[in-house]
């Protein structure tokens, strides 16, 4: 009873000093939006970048031929990838499939058009592993992989900038001086920062490794699909005893070559994006900060402001806890409900505020934990002024104008 | 007029003592006062401004402390109490009746008189309240805001929110003082008529007019009652007309 009341009377001095009222919110207001916004923020990063992994095919691993572990002169020294090595890893349990890939970056052109891409050659399997689709034609198959075929499958984007709206299929595009026939042209993924896998041009490693990269053996990377997730690690460490053993390396010895796999991928993803959004909320979390001096500051005001009213209520026999949590409740009411505003605000920010090519995601716990915040800033800020009204000598309450 | 019949001290002090430090000279604002109130009286208190009335006062409204004697009100010693004990005190055994009013602006007349009884997490608090109203004569101003009632109005829901809590003693401070003299016999008559409901009343005055108008007047000069007067009904009722 006393609490409603207490509530009321709060609610009905807030009214009675809108201008005042609003201010003080208005920290609260910026505080949490900006914290709901930026875990948001954070939150929708964080998962575009886990989608876009998730998207470049399950259950992957992939060895690249050098180990940033090891200072860059010695990586020098270190032994290409093989297509033996590719090969080798066929043998362990548990492999689905496997693609050697060589990659270059060149311009491609049809007629006059010219477009510059990346250029993966890869087994036929490149396209299961990474979870593309074919949107017209078909893949390159084994046979052209041993024929070294000029065949070429192409990204969505390769091909608008290439053909525009025409019909890639069965037309002829021309690698520095090499043709290649294009057979099929993939569905889109979507851009991901500076990669975008659908501009690029897919061939057998065979042919773009003689004709393309002048004979070249040393292979970018294996990539490789594992049938279920648990297989990941095994196979890992059975790829990496093999390779170990192909390289002649001794006991001792580190490796010269790196494997990692998704699940370590989306591992790190997962940390640098709760990093990057715990940032992003503690930067955000220093304006609520200055939310509460504020609220703490217009609360000393209204203590002093109301010392007759507080000298009233002690005469009348409100005990030192009553008028410490009558300020409490309005102090807590004040950032409650600016937090509330603030979370509304955010919500809408977030929605709206668009960085780069990822929006914001809004997640009840992060509401529930603006809310809860506020209510502690709310007792924290409020606690100082509230404790000084209680403390209040009710003589010299009742005698001040 | 039963309750006088049966007379038992409501109120005692015994050899109070309390100094105040101005700098660096020592105040006796009281020096050893001896004062019995009985149950039913209503009783004057005056003296000029410094004489140490106001803080009899403060003293027996349990706001302030004292460095000596003794105090016992309805029967609890409270010489000892500090803090939380005293506005429990305040709260079931003192009404407050202020020369300035006192209530707390944007809350009704009702919501006011009920202040107390929220305090002491009365049951029924609304009914109490209503009933204190209409025994001041403010029934039909129960949902006011106190801006919008007159002076006289203001210290009759000040005088309500005193008895709502039914206590021993209503303490009144210049409770006219800041009313025409037309509208603070009306007051007066209230104190009267709540006082010949049995109710023990205190008025800390220095106007010779209400002095008058209670049975006892105890006056007070450099911290020590010089003399108690005893007004009689006769004389109080003269002057209740010629006033």
């Amino acid at each position: 009873m006393l609490f409603w009341t207490t509530i009321k009377i709060a609610l009905r001095s807030m009214l009675a000093n809108k201008l005042r009222a609003i201010l003080t919110m208005l920290g609260m207001i910026i505080g949490v939006a900006a914290v709901i916004a930026m875990l948001a923020l954070g939150n929708g990063a964080k998962s575009r970048i886990l989608g876009w992994v998730s998207r470049m095919g399950k259950n992957t691993i992939t060895i690249f031929p050098h180990n940033p572990k090891m200072p860059p002169v010695l990586n020098g020294s270190a032994e290409p990838l093989s297509l033996g090595d590719a090969h080798a890893m066929l043998s362990i349990p548990g492999v689905k499939y496997v693609s050697p890939v060589v990659t270059s970056g060149d311009p491609v052109k049809w007629g006059t058009n010219e477009t510059f891409c990346n250029i993966v050659g890869c087994a036929s399997t490149y396209i299961i592993i990474h979870d593309f689709q074919v949107q017209s034609g078909h893949m390159f198959n084994d046979f052209d992989t041993r024929d070294r075929a000029s065949v070429a499958v192409i990204g969505p984007e390769t091909a608008t900038r290439l053909f525009g709206s025409q019909d890639p299929l069965g037309h002829t595009i021309t690698i520095s001086t090499e043709r290649f026939q294009v057979i099929g042209v993939l569905v889109p993924k979507g851009r991901h920062g500076w990669f975008d896998p659908d501009n690029q041009v897919l061939m057998p490693y065979s042919t773009a490794m003689t004709k393309l990269m002048g004979r070249a053996v040393a292979l970018n990377h294996i990539d490789m699909q594992v049938e279920h997730a648990v297989d990941l690690t095994p196979v890992q460490n059975k790829a990496e005893k093999i390779l170990r053993i192909r390289h002649s390396l001794i006991q001792g010895d580190e490796d010269d070559f790196w494997i990692s796999n998704q699940l370590q991928v989306i591992t790190m993803a997962n940390n640098i994006g709760g990093a990057f959004t715990m940032f992003l909320g503690s930067v955000a979390g220093i304006s609520l900060l200055v939310g509460g001096i504020g609220i703490m500051n217009i609360m000393l005001v209204t203590v002093t402001e109301r010392t007759r009213e507080i000298g009233i209520r002690k005469a009348i026999g409100a005990r030192r806890r009553d008028i410490l949590r009558q300020f409490l409740i309005e102090s807590v009411l004040v950032s409650l409900l600016g937090g509330l505003i603030g979370v509304a605000v955010g919500v809408v920010a977030a929605h709206f505020v668009k960085f780069r090519n990822f929006s914001g995601q809004v997640e009840p716990h992060m509401v529930i934990l603006a809310l809860s915040i506020s209510a502690a800033i709310g007792i924290f800020f409020g606690y100082y002024p509230a404790r000084r009204a209680a403390g209040l000598n009710p003589i010299e309450a009742l005698r001040y104008e | 007029m039963v309750e006088l019949k049966n007379k038992s001290s409501l109120l005692e002090i015994r050899g109070m003592v309390k100094r105040y430090t101005l700098g660096e000279t020592e105040v006796l604002a009281l020096n050893k006062v001896d004062l019995t109130i009985e149950e039913g009286d209503m009783v004057a208190i005056t003296g000029p401004s410094g004489s140490g009335k106001s803080t009899l006062m403060n003293i027996l409204g349990c706001l302030d402390d004292f460095d000596a004697g003794s105090y016992v009100i309805s029967g609890e010693d409270v010489s000892k109490l500090t803090g939380d004990k005293l506005a429990d005190i305040r709260n079931r055994l003192i009404g407050f009746v202020f020369q300035n009013f006192n209530l707390l602006p944007r809350l009704s007349a009702l919501e006011n008189v009920e202040l107390p009884l929220l305090y002491s997490a009365h049951k029924d608090a609304k009914t109490a309240a209503r009933k204190a109203l209409e025994a001041v004569g403010l029934a039909d101003r129960m949902h006011h805001e106190p801006t919008q009632l007159s002076g006289g109005q203001r210290q009759r829901v000040a005088i309500a929110r005193a008895i709502v809590t039914n206590p021993a003693i209503i303490l009144a401070d210049e409770p006219t003082g800041n009313l025409d003299s037309r509208v603070g016999r009306e007051i007066l008559d209230v104190f009267h008529n709540i006082n010949d409901e049995g109710r023990t009343i205190v008025i800390v005055t220095h106007d010779a007019n209400v002095a008058r108008h209670c049975r006892r007047e105890v006056q007070i000069r450099d911290g020590q009652i010089i003399d108690i007067i005893e007004h009689n009904r006769a004389a109080r009722e003269l002057v209740a007309q010629a006033g």
